[in-house]
């Protein structure tokens, strides 16, 4: 099993998420955002951060680096699984690989604090958010659509930034693409407090099972 | 200009030229003027504090002569240093706050350590007095801005801070921030340059921002202060974060020599005190700086102070590998000059020679006494008495809800306080924010502190109890204190009160220091905090970090229900001196009579026995009892734990005195076996009562918790957001 962490000038979680990933037992890279193939990872990770400063709005610049036409290939032949954490949820959206957007919090201000949430199959942990614009918003058609197939596979308990349908991460319809806002890497260690992070990895290992 | 007009125009005296004169041997001419002019100024030179602040003691400290100092855990060095950022913030909060993290994440930086943390110390005036408070909620607001923008971006978790409010901050802000960095003790770079090697420039173009930076620090606000906006630097957190990740990349290389950031005075600061601290000299071909506009002046590339700039001394053989690395980050680098054994600081422009002085004497400006007879206002403040009253009722729910009391929660939110993954405490939880040092196993403890008020009734002793206070925060949360680093904010030192306020405080902190056994390895000097109307309270803010073994030794300030809450240390009496405790300026708008000093040999006993208790498992919960006295350490850890309380808190004390004194060498603490912990506590101890119910109940006294749990919550973003 071989993960991929991408990291855009601006990414401050790509450490962090490398940690995770070893955590978990999986070999991990950094990938730079010049590389163009991502075909040797059986999981890509995009972390968070402000990729390209997230001037414009958060995600927007780096919809057109190289290394996310290799994430739409990559997608595209069903290669593996990619996870979007926090601006990488933001980015998949802005590149169209999962619908909707984010935008800015409901009082407009940053915010970070542990937030409860629910997990699609009722299991219920506590994740760390830390985004500015992480209210997520997109039309009724689409709201249908997730409903109907099933697609959020991550609520808020208490809602922190107004997102519709308390919306804190989705599927892309193959269910091989994940985003969210939570942090899951940042709830991984026991010594800093809690592990509740590793549901989140548990789900892709079972993704990847699937497709295997 | 003529040098002569032009010397006065940039702050220097009519002494400090004639001593530049004598030492040249010659007129100065344009560039060295302005020159000497950054370098001999009170912010680059210390001009006013240097002669005192060697009195500090540095034992055990590492590199405390650097940007930054440290203190070693195993193989690991922790660099800490705290700066204050207050003009800039004063006339543009969100850039004044925002650059000011950037200069100080440098610091660490510039020593090849990662930063892993950032906590600060603001104050301003009062928030909660309607429409008259307005100016200093637009600061408040926008300097919280400034560090949530800037530090969430460069992905540095703000894990721990403080915030006051009091009316002698109204026109001068003070904007402190403490950031903290790790390093491997082997990969260690410092800023000390070798002979005939090359000087390199990273980061962003050299502009016209900042220039004169320095010398603003240097003076007095005033309404022309806006006219200074200019002087305040903009910070860009992108280009920061790329740029941290290249230097710390480009110091792992074995050719990299030496490194310095381009903070106050820019280019000229870091690069001469190089060259001063390797004995040795410099050529800089100032061409060579990629510039943002054209037609920049020499003194205007040598002064300005635009961020996002390092420097980097190399052999030969480094060039081109540093040059090769920013390229990957794709930030602009030049090679913009190199080391030469004669000890002189050489600068050419467009092919002639601009400048040639002694880095030396660049470094070595004219250092001022102060003065160190007690002003009068020190014995007409220590009389002044009240006859106010208030009832208990009414009391409470004003502390409750005073800002500074008060939760900050609006203020940590908008930190991301958890990137990083490496915060094992977060803001609140405990008196000291915890960051896990995977590489030992064991916590780091980390604390700011100050009290302005108790500074300025007494500077000796209100600046050790400062220390105290940072010492108390670290034990009540577990950790063995290690060193500290200090932020001196003052008024203008020239004017005889506040000389005396700062070489008393300096004498207050060195002594502790010395009772303590730690070093001071790093700090800041921030003086003419001051305009026509209000001077600042003396204010030196203390930076302190620890270090806890291991994860399960950090103490939580949090009380449960069941568990029995214990006095541990000094007992409060009318005769008690707690002149400047927080309720007297909440309850009365007063302030006056005797602070407390401490007893150092009863607060090591109080360490220890916490200590002790901790390891037997007897302790559940710790706060000191700090701002808001007994009752309010007792709320902060019930509100935490969610827990009522029923007790005795007041005996034959007067009860406001009883509930808010402050007095020092006090800790409370909560066990869940209470006949072990009277066994074993070596502390003086009082049991004061139990958790229980959702009531806070006291000497007839009874307050619903979650009521005033509202207000605590709640209170700075009601002022704030209405």
């Amino acid at each position: 099993m071989k993960a991929a962490v991408i990291v855009f000038p601006g990414t401050n979680c790509d450490r962090d998420t490398k940690a995770a990933c070893e955590g978990f037992g999986w070999e991990t890279d950094y990938v730079w955002h010049f590389e163009q193939s991502l075909s040797n990872y059986d999981a890509v990770f995009l972390p968070g951060g402000f990729s390209y400063g997230d001037y414009i709005r958060s995600g927007r610049l780096a919809k057109f680096s190289p290394v996310m036409k290799a994430v739409k290939e990559y997608v595209k032949a069903q290669r593996g699984f990619v996870t979007g954490i926090c601006n990488g949820f933001q980015i998949l959206c802005e590149t169209g690989l999962l619908p909707g957007v984010l935008t800015d919090n409901w009082n407009t201000r940053f915010i970070c604090k542990n937030s409860r949430l629910k997990i699609k199959d009722g299991k219920e942990i506590t994740l760390p958010i830390a985004h500015g614009e992480g209210r997520y918003l997109a039309e009724e058609d689409v709201l249908i659509e997730l409903n109907e197939k099933d697609m959020i596979f991550l609520t808020y308990a208490d809602n922190p930034n107004g997102s519709v349908g308390d919306i804190a991460g989705l599927y892309d319809r193959e269910r091989n693409i994940i985003g969210m806002m939570p942090h899951p890497e940042r709830a991984f260690f026991a010594e800093t407090g809690n592990t509740d992070g590793r549901e989140i990895f548990k789900i892709i290992e079972q993704a990847l099972a699937v497709k295997k | 200009m003529k040098t002569l007009e032009l010397y006065s125009a940039l702050g220097l005296t009519d002494f400090e030229y004639e001593q530049i004169v004598k030492q040249l041997g010659r007129e100065p001419n344009e560039v060295e003027t302005y020159l000497f002019s950054a370098m001999w100024s009170e912010h680059c030179g210390y001009s006013h504090s240097r002669k005192y602040l060697s009195r500090f003691p540095k034992d055990g400290s590492l590199h405390s002569e650097e940007n930054a100092g440290g203190v070693q855990v195993g193989s690991q060095v922790i660099f800490f240093k705290a700066e204050s950022h207050n003009h800039p913030s004063a006339v543009e909060p969100f850039q004044g706050a925002a650059t000011g993290i950037g200069g100080i994440i440098r610091d660490v930086l510039a020593l090849g350590a990662r930063p892993v943390a950032l906590l600060n110390s603001l104050k301003f005036g009062r928030i909660n007095e309607g429409e008259k408070s307005n100016h200093s909620k637009h600061l408040f607001d926008g300097v919280v801005k400034g560090i949530s923008a800037y530090g969430n971006s460069i992905g540095v978790p703000t894990v721990a801070g403080e915030v006051g409010f009091d009316t002698c901050y109204e026109t001068s802000p003070l904007v402190n921030v403490m950031a903290v960095g790790i390093v491997d003790k082997k990969d260690i770079k410092t800023s000390s340059a070798p002979v005939n090697k090359h000087v390199i420039i990273v980061g962003s173009h050299t502009g016209r921002d900042g220039i004169h930076g320095a010398s603003f620090a240097s003076k007095e606000l005033s309404e022309k202060s806006k006219e200074d906006r200019p002087s305040v630097q903009v910070g860009d957190p992108f280009i920061k974060k790329i740029l941290i990740e290249a230097t710390l990349e480009i110091l792992k290389l074995d050719e990299v020599l030496a490194c310095q950031d381009c903070g106050a005075a820019g280019l000229l600061s870091s690069t001469s005190e190089m060259a001063y601290k390797g004995n040795c000299g410099m050529e800089l071909y100032l061409d060579k700086v990629h510039l943002r506009e054209e037609g920049m002046k020499a003194w205007e590339i040598m002064l300005s102070e635009s961020q996002e700039r390092m420097i980097f001394v190399t052999s030969a053989e480094g060039v081109r590998k540093v040059l090769d690395i920013a390229d990957k980050y794709e930030i602009p680098a030049r090679e913009i000059g190199k080391t030469i054994p004669e000890e002189e600081y050489r600068l050419f422009f467009n092919g002639e020679p601009a400048a040639n002085v002694s880095p030396a004497m660049l470094n070595n400006g004219i250092l001022y006494d102060l003065n160190e007879e007690e002003p009068e206002y020190i014995s007409e403040y220590r009389n002044k008495k009240h006859d106010k009253t208030m009832s208990v009722e009414e009391a409470v729910r004003k502390i409750v809800s005073d800002p500074n009391f008060a939760s900050k929660n609006w203020v940590y939110t908008q930190y991301d306080h958890t990137v990083g993954n490496r915060t094992a405490v977060t803001p609140n939880q405990a008196g000291a924010a915890g960051i896990w040092l995977g590489e030992e196993g064991g916590v780091i403890g980390l604390t700011i502190d100050s009290n302005g008020r108790q500074v300025f009734l007494d500077p000796y002793n209100g600046s050790k109890n400062t220390l105290y206070e940072s010492y108390r925060n670290l034990v009540s949360s577990g950790y063995k204190p290690l060193g500290i680093t200090d932020c001196l904010n003052y008024g203008n030192p020239e004017k005889a009160e506040v000389g005396y306020q700062l070489v008393k405080s300096i004498d207050g902190l060195a002594d502790g220091c010395r009772e303590l056994s730690i070093p001071v390895v790093s700090g800041n000097v921030s003086l003419y905090n001051e305009c026509e109307y209000t001077r600042v309270y003396p204010t030196p803010a203390v930076g302190m970090a620890g270090y806890a073994d291991r994860p399960e030794d950090v103490i939580k300030a949090s009380f449960g229900s069941g568990e029995k809450i214990y006095l541990l240390g000094k007992e409060i009496n009318n005769g008690s001196p707690a002149g400047a405790s927080l309720y007297q300026m909440v309850c009365f708008d007063f302030l006056g009579g005797e602070v407390d000093s401490v007893n150092p040999e009863l607060e090591l006993l109080l360490a220890n026995s916490i200590f002790e208790l901790r390891d037997r498992k007897l302790i559940k919960g710790a706060v000191d009892v700090s701002e808001g006295g007994l009752l309010g350490a007792l709320l902060e850890g019930l509100f935490n734990g969610g827990a009522g309380f029923r007790g005795a808190l007041i005996g034959e004390t007067e009860p406001l005195k009883a509930l808010f004194g402050e007095i020092t060498g006090r800790y409370i603490v909560s066990t869940d076996n209470a006949q072990e912990f009277e066994k074993h506590c070596k502390a003086p101890y009082k049991l004061l009562g139990e958790c229980t119910g959702s009531e806070v109940v006291f000497d007839g006294y009874k307050f619903k918790l979650d009521e005033l749990c509202n207000c605590y919550n709640n209170s700075i973003a009601k002022e704030i957001e209405n």
